[in-house]
């Protein structure tokens, strides 16, 4: 049973799968996945994992971090990020090695996406804008935000220029192509959120089965 | 080295035929039909080249019931089981494409 995994995005290749088709693969290095602390629904009202990622410099983690690091008998973390576990889940070690997860598994993948400043909304929201010629004046506004005395308002979530990306991203439903043991990678088909370097979280995917239970 | 270029490398094969661009060549592919594997072959000459490493392709142009066709094969891909160079050819140019505005013997012949 594979809980997750945290990395950092490396970037991306492409491989040839079984069948001879190259896929595109995003290669992420995700070794040394360090449990901090289990948590249980006695103590913290819900049954999770706190895993630790990347190490840090001491003098640049807060002190309550640091408190917890110290008690868990590990050095500082980058990243810190919990997973929860189901409320039966046995006592015991917990595997966050890559080979939890297998070549054919289904994943989500958690990552911020690569920040794109102030935009407007031919980019932002993939409006259509106006015409380059003929006399047009305007070309990239957004045009009309709303209607007349009813309602009066503009609408909630009406598409406006303004800051794009650097925000949570999630995909979900991307496979893991290949799991390499000994360089503790994971290649995982298909494009990922964020910049190469940046930190993303592995999870099994939530709306397919994992492949163990699928073949059964 | 790092990851990404020896994950790239894996992928290539290391047996690669030599052959140049003008070069008449027969490419061995394997095509799936249903569960069976059988191979088909591709002759023609090859009229350009393109791409680095796990990304290089080679198009290979052949005339075909009188109709040109052209095929861009990668170089790495497991799909391609062998390819032969069955003519020497001598190209000046790196990319043949003016073999497709000829007709007649002319466009399907291999310089020497």
């Amino acid at each position: 049973m594979s809980i997750g995994l945290l990395g950092k995005k490396i970037g991306m290749t492409s491989i040839y799968d079984a069948n001879g088709k190259l896929r595109p693969v995003t290669v992420i290095a995700a070794g040394d996945n360090t449990l901090l602390r289990r948590l249980t629904s006695e103590n913290d009202g819900y049954s999770a994992i706190q895993v630790g990622f990347d190490v840090q410099k001491e003098s640049r983690v807060t002190k309550p971090l640091l408190g917890g690091f110290a008690k868990a008998g590990s050095e500082p973390k980058k990243l810190v990020r919990e997973f929860r576990l189901k409320e039966d889940a046995p006592e015991g070690d917990i595997d966050l090695a890559v080979t939890q997860f297998q070549a054919g598994d289904w994943v989500d993948v958690v990552g911020k996406s690569k920040g794109k400043g102030f935009q407007g909304v031919m980019k932002k929201h993939n409006f259509h804008g106006q015409g380059a010629a003929h006399g047009s004046k305007t070309h990239r506004r957004n045009g009309a935000i709303g209607n007349r005395s009813t309602p009066g308002r503009i609408w909630k979530n009406m598409g406006m220029p303004g800051h794009m990306g650097d925000e949570r991203v999630t995909v979900q439903n991307l496979q893991v192509l290949q799991v390499r043991e000994t360089d503790k990678i994971i290649l995982i088909s298909g494009a990922v959120p964020g910049a190469n370097g940046s930190y993303v979280v592995v999870r099994p995917a939530l709306k397919k089965p994992a492949a163990a239970e699928a073949s059964k | 080295m790092n990851i990404i270029d020896t994950i790239a490398k894996e992928q290539q094969k290391t047996d690669v035929t030599k052959f140049k661009v003008g070069d008449g060549v027969r490419v061995h592919t394997r095509v799936r039909e249903g569960d069976k594997e059988r191979i088909q072959i591709f002759a023609g000459i090859v009229i350009g080249r393109k791409g680095t490493g796990l990304n290089q392709t080679f198009t290979v142009r052949r005339i075909s019931y009188g109709e040109g066709v052209e095929r861009v094969f990668p170089v790495h891909s497991p799909r391609i089981a062998k390819v032969e160079v069955e003519k020497q050819g001598k190209a000046r140019r790196a990319k043949l494409n003016y073999l497709r505005n000829r007709k007649g013997k002319e466009a399907t012949a291999v310089r020497e």
